[in-house]
């Protein structure tokens, strides 16, 4: 039912390195399998040894610098009918550190990505306020800025582990999940500046893709740490990600935090919007279902070694992988390298800010017997990341169309005597 | 000044612009950026909330929405709303499956607000043109699913006054976020 987050497709193939070469004069070009670069990069010719050449000359690449041509890893679509309403996952397998690069973010879009002209673009400010307005992109990035490092998740993260196994690996499993430093203005700044009326609950935030999406915000949370954003990176925010505007919503579920910004309307109660009624909500085994989720609670999972990977021999590993709460920051890391019986505490490595990813490492001698690799997250509220059973005995396994959603349950890979990992259940 | 005073103030200062910016704490304004829209770019933006607040004039019934139906929705969304595969999604049926372990979620067994019919395929649909249809096909479609979702009468018209007074079978399927639901 669900085929396998593939690897780059494997145009790339490794050098050749032929018995011919080795009488090559020093400025040999070594040929190469293909031509074609990947995505992200440019192809160039190999010399045999780098320091008898002259490399190439700065500019050529027109001022904007492209990745290496040996880095093949991609975003991965998943097989949905169509390519506008749709998701690609991060390849959390290949992460270092706590960043994800902007190429490699992981997309949901309803209606494909829309192409907008940051000078015509307006965000319009309405409903319940004193004062109406509209701000264009200059107008915006004259306010006092802020630059924050969040993750966002998208609640449908690992959504099809709840019942059994199904992906292969950490890329499908849990590439819902990206970091970036988002720079932008404080949404109370803007709600200041409108003054907004008494009795006032909500906003709602409506971006201008095709789907014209919406969701209704608790303004508590926009008074406290959202963010209209217009940076990712150090740069504009990419087209996938809401170029030219989105709104973040520290911690909150993806879908939640609006691309493609172009209205805010304040108003006394959620507009039970298709997202927030339809979609979004937690069918449980009684019939109901739970609506505004907004949380994503503590989850954490290694992304080395993870599915499809095989360890080469017995010896010294560096287990590592990613935590993060939308509550706030990661306080502890445990791992496990015998399925949960035993837990220990893993280093972790800074930056560790609240509401962000934190890379956790562990060191591992493995003695080559089967094993099975767990992470347990803890947060600054105490919150201890469940087992997948946990959740289930909680939310029930309502089918496929049940409680599809916000599962945060430990990540569990089977180390084989081969040294083959895969993505299994344990508890 | 001190060192020591010189840090502190450092740190003071540090910490009075890194301190909490709930509720626009460390807001210096009003900067005043930004200009007043005017009433007909605002008369262009709509979202509907269960009150049916902002509903536009314009009406629909059944008749008429089985033929906006027919035009623009069927190859989707299938001839009996039964939703086709790899496209549109069952809009009818699925009522009692919601605790059957194989729940079927649509507008008919699912859907809290009638007035979320309207704004979304006001909003989104068909997925093809979006944003196409007239406010009274719109009305219309709506009309034309409720009385296949058995939950208006055929003769029923659809407008700003009526929709809002749908009573949905799920109206009161939904609950508050109780997590962390999961406790060690």
């Amino acid at each position: 039912m669900f085929p396998n987050p593939g690897k780059a497709d494997s145009r790339r193939k490794f050098l050749i390195k032929s018995a011919a070469l080795a009488g090559a004069s020093a400025a040999a070009i070594i040929p190469r399998m293909t031509s074609a670069a990947p995505p992200g990069a440019m192809e160039f010719p190999v010399p045999q040894d780098p320091t008898k050449v002259q490399g190439r000359a700065i500019g050529d690449d027109g001022g904007y610098g492209t990745r290496s041509q040996f880095e093949t890893e991609v975003r991965w679509r998943f097989p949905t009918p169509t390519k506008q309403s749709s998701w690609s996952m991060t390849p959390l397998e290949k992460s270092v550190g706590v960043v994800t690069p902007s190429g490699l973010h992981f997309e949901r879009h309803h209606a494909g990505i829309p192409v907008i002209d940051p000078n015509r673009h307006l965000l319009f400010v309405h409903g319940m306020v004193n004062k109406t307005k509209k701000y264009t992109m200059a107008d915006l990035r004259r306010f006092p800025s802020v630059s924050r490092m969040h993750f966002i998740e998208c609640s449908g993260n690992g959504l099809t582990e709840w019942a059994v196994p199904k992906l292969k690996t950490v890329q499908g499993t849990h590439g819902l999940l990206s970091t970036s430093e988002w720079t932008g203005v404080p949404l109370s700044t803007i709600l200041k500046e409108v003054e907004v009326k008494d009795g006032a609950k909500w906003i709602l935030a409506e971006g201008s893709d095709a789907a014209v999406m919406t969701r209704s915000i608790p303004l508590e949370k926009c008074w406290d740490d959202a963010l209209l954003a217009y940076g990712q990176n150090g740069e504009a925010i990419r087209p996938e990600q809401g170029y030219p505007l989105r709104l973040i919503l520290p911690g909150w579920e993806g879908n939640t935090n609006i691309k493609w910004l172009r209205r805010l309307e304040v108003s006394d109660v959620p507009y039970m919007t298709r997202e927030e009624t339809s979609k979004y909500t937690d069918l449980l085994e009684n019939g109901k279902a739970r609506q505004f989720t907004f949380v994503m609670e503590a989850k954490s999972v290694i992304t080395f070694p993870s599915g499809e990977m095989k360890l080469p021999a017995r010896g010294f590993y560096e287990i590592t992988g990613l935590a993060w709460s939308g509550r706030g920051v990661v306080k502890r890391v445990d791992v496990s390298t015998d399925g949960g019986k035993t837990w220990q505490l893993a280093a972790l490595q800074e930056p560790v800010r609240p509401i962000c990813t934190t890379r956790f490492r562990f060191p591992w001698w493995w003695d080559g017997t089967p094993a099975i690799l767990q992470s347990r997250c803890v947060d600054e509220t105490g919150y201890v990341q469940p087992t997948i059973k946990q959740l289930v005995d909680v939310r029930g396994l309502n089918g496929p169309f049940g409680s599809i959603y916000h599962l945060n349950g430990i990540q569990s890979w089977a180390i084989a005597s081969d040294g083959s990992v895969t993505n299994v259940h344990h508890y | 000044m001190s060192t020591t005073t010189k840090e502190l103030v450092f740190a003071f200062l540090v910490l009075a612009l890194t301190a909490g910016h709930a509720s626009g704490q460390g807001y210096r304004g009003p900067y005043g950026f930004g200009s007043t829209p005017t009433r007909e770019e605002l008369a262009a933006f709509y979202s509907i909330p269960a009150n049916g607040t902002g509903l536009p004039p314009g009406k629909g019934n059944y008749v008429q929405g089985q033929e906006v139906y027919t035009g623009k929705c069927v190859a989707c969304h299938g001839d009996k709303m039964q939703g086709v595969a790899g496209a549109g999604e069952a809009l009818i049926g699925g009522r009692g499956t919601l605790t059957s372990g194989k729940p079927l979620k649509t507008v008919e067994s699912y859907w809290p607000y009638a007035t979320t019919v309207f704004d979304y395929v006001k909003r989104a649909m068909p997925f093809n043109s979006p944003g196409s249809l007239t406010d009274d096909e719109v009305y219309a479609v709506t009309a034309y699913i409720l009385v296949e979702a058995k939950i208006i009468n055929k003769d029923a018209i659809i407008n700003a006054k009526t929709l809002p007074k749908v009573e949905m079978p799920n109206r009161d399927g939904f609950v508050p976020d109780p997590r962390p639901d999961v406790h060690d």
